[in-house]
């Protein structure tokens, strides 16, 4: 059994990481993601991994999906204006089906915006910042053990999907410091990469580098040989697949906690930072009498839309509380296709949302 | 003939140009892997985006083709997993000089394993002919209209200003010359870097009355002057012309992932001072 230890959000993301298999990682230094690269730089050599402080953004990017390509589980961590810079190489690990890790421990934008508060304003950049229709994974962890077991989960989904899977921390989530009890070493299931010789299914086998094979990697559109293709129909073949076996796994993928939503008559939808004020005010509501309830997103892309429909058509109103100006509010508002009124409740003031100013808000829908 | 398993003979013809030199930057690549016993299985060719980056599409190895400027950087990652595996680099001269520019001189300072070849037209050819870092002072592009204003770099002066440990030029003119810098190249240990000259008639050529290839080759024969002449050469008589020859070679400086790896070694008998 794990002792409970005082631990950080990067710190978990850094002991999730290397429980998860990491032996590489490049990054390039910016708050408030810094004490991750500054710990792996420590760690990783310790066990004969390879951390490398590369001259910029892109370039740590590339070569993680490099490493990825070499055989070994990698990942990059930044903040807001670096994870803008490493969009186009993201779409490259998509189209390439490399499997990595990318943590974004959010702040305050855009551009340089209000160093290094918190904010949840890349919501909309994790979903579509690079170019082209492409598939995306992206979790969203609300306390440091959660950040711990997300981190594990998103190198097991990487592999497992051959997919480049975000992790989309937070400021307050990355510096708060919690006690915690991890779960014991090689509880967690770490998944691993399709190979040769397996089932057919829609993500390929995966060959790395030195095996033999003589492979061609690319972003250009591709046959399933690999090579470069210009025919409309491989073209359009690709893609469909590529976002499709995100798409067709939305239900497993989807990650969510549900409390008191079976009278509710208000909903709370919230995830990230905010989702711990958010439940806090659920409560204080509760005591006063209010039927509240609360659904926390984990994973926010794929989006979990049947869940949020199923809320939406059993109460009045849905609160969606975020440090951006609505960029999930919109989203649940699709989903929730009119069968309930969705109210936002925003603040990009780079100040954390209380239980205090949330709870009249509550009372008032 | 011995080269032909090299090459991905079921997708040429390549798209390149006729009169392009591109194939014969190719050609001496391959002559040179012959050469010094390349393994074709422990061997990974990257480039980045452009006319020459398609070349890995060519080369029957493990093969990455990566998005623009970036494949020093792709490559880095490469390396420092699997420090047992050859990379090589291939691309242009804009794909290393402009967009790539950082990631370069970056891999020439800490001295990365890595054997870069850059296929220098002195133009952007996919794009249909804008200028390039390279593009000579005073010569016609599709952005230049008037002639191009700035001044080029030395790109070879460029990486051993910034640490690489072999650094060589030639042309297409000089083929045997090309082999023999990337057989040294390839055999070398640290970040080597080899620039050939290689001529675009379509884009570069036609712009500047070099439309006919032949033209372009001779263009580089007269350009070109050895290192040991161009010691000879007052600056002004250097005006124009182009040195070709090894710059620098030195093995006194430890190769990166070597350095890395006996990093981990040395901490492997401390064990992991932080395990649960």
């Amino acid at each position: 059994m794990s002792q409970p230890r005082l631990m950080q959000g990067n710190e978990a993301c850094v002991e999730g990481a290397l429980e998860a298999g990491l032996r590489f990682f490049a990054g390039y230094p910016i708050t408030p993601s810094t004490e991750i690269a500054e710990m792996l730089a420590e760690r990783l050599p310790r066990v004969g991994g390879v951390f490398i402080q590369m001259e910029d953004e892109i370039a740590s990017m590339a070569a993680v999906i490099g490493a990825s390509l070499a055989g070994v589980r990698a990942m990059t961590a930044t903040s807001g204006p670096g994870f803008s810079l490493k969009q186009e190489n993201l779409g490259y690990a998509a189209i390439t089906e490399t499997p990595c890790v990318v943590v974004n421990v959010q702040r305050v934008g855009p551009s340089t915006g209000m160093p290094t508060s918190p904010a949840q304003g890349d919501v909309m950049q994790a979903r579509w910042g690079t170019h082209g229709d492409h598939p995306v994974v992206v979790l969203s962890p609300s306390s440091v053990v959660e950040t711990y077991v997300l981190t594990v989960k998103a190198f097991a989904i990487a592999d497992e999907l051959r997919v480049p899977v975000v992790l989309l921390s937070d400021e307050v989530t990355a510096h708060m410091r919690e006690r915690v009890v991890l779960p014991d070493p090689g509880t967690l299931p770490r998944g691993e990469r399709p190979r040769a010789g397996r089932a057919p299914s829609d993500v390929p086998p995966m060959v790395h580098f030195g095996e033999g094979k003589r492979v061609l990697v690319t972003g250009l559109y591709h046959d399933p040989s690999g090579f470069w293709t210009e025919n409309p129909e491989e073209a359009d073949r690709l893609i469909r697949r590529l976002c499709g076996k995100v798409e067709s796994r939305r239900e497993q993928l989807t990650m969510v906690d549900r409390w008191y939503l079976d009278d509710a008559r208000v909903a709370v939808i919230a995830y990230g930072c905010v989702a711990r004020s958010a439940l806090r005010a659920v409560r204080m509501a509760r005591e006063r009498g209010h039927r509240v309830g609360m659904l926390r997103l984990a994973c926010l892309w794929p989006f979990p839309r049947h869940e949020v429909t199923a809320v939406a058509g059993r109460v009045e109103a849905i609160v969606v509380p975020e440090m951006n100006l609505g960029q999930l509010a919109g989203e649940v508002e699709r989903a929730a296709c009119g069968r309930c009124r969705v109210v936002g409740y925003q603040r990009v003031d780079s100040e954390l949302i209380r239980p205090e100013e949330l709870l009249p808000v509550l009372e008032e829908v | 003939m011995e080269g032909l398993r090299f090459l991905r003979s079921e997708h040429l013809p390549h798209l390149w140009c006729a009169g392009c030199g591109h194939g014969i930057v190719l050609g001496a690549v391959i002559r040179a892997m012959l050469r010094v016993g390349v393994d074709q299985d422990r061997t990974v060719v990257v480039s980045g985006i452009g006319c020459s980056s398609r070349a890995v599409g060519y080369l029957n190895m493990d093969t990455l083709h990566t998005t623009h400027g970036r494949a020093l950087a792709f490559a880095t990652g490469i390396k420092l997993a699997r420090p047992d595996l050859r990379v090589v680099v291939l691309a242009g001269d804009g794909d290393l000089a402009a967009i790539g520019g950082n990631h370069l001189i970056h891999a020439a300072r800490r001295n990365m394993g890595i054997t870069c070849v850059c296929f220098n037209n002195g133009i952007y050819g996919m794009t249909s002919g804008q200028y390039s870092p390279l593009t000579p002072q005073g010569f016609r592009t599709a952005t230049a209209p008037y002639g191009h204003l700035e001044r080029d770099f030395d790109l070879c002066r460029l990486v051993e200003a910034a640490g690489a440990t072999y650094v060589a030029r030639s042309t297409t003119y000089h083929v045997q010359q090309t082999i023999e810098y990337v057989a040294r190249a390839l055999t070398h240990d640290g970040f080597s870097f080899v620039e050939v000259l290689t001529q675009c008639p379509t884009y570069f050529g036609r712009r500047n009355r070099m439309a006919d290839p032949v033209k372009m080759l001779e263009w580089f024969r007269q350009r070109a002057v050895t290192v040991a002449q161009a010691g000879r050469m007052k600056p002004e008589d250097l005006r124009g012309r182009v040195v070709i020859g090894e710059f620098h070679r030195t093995e006194d400086v430890s190769e990166y992932t070597r350095s890395y790896q006996a990093l981990i070694s040395r901490l492997s008998g401390e064990g992991d001072r932080d395990e649960r």
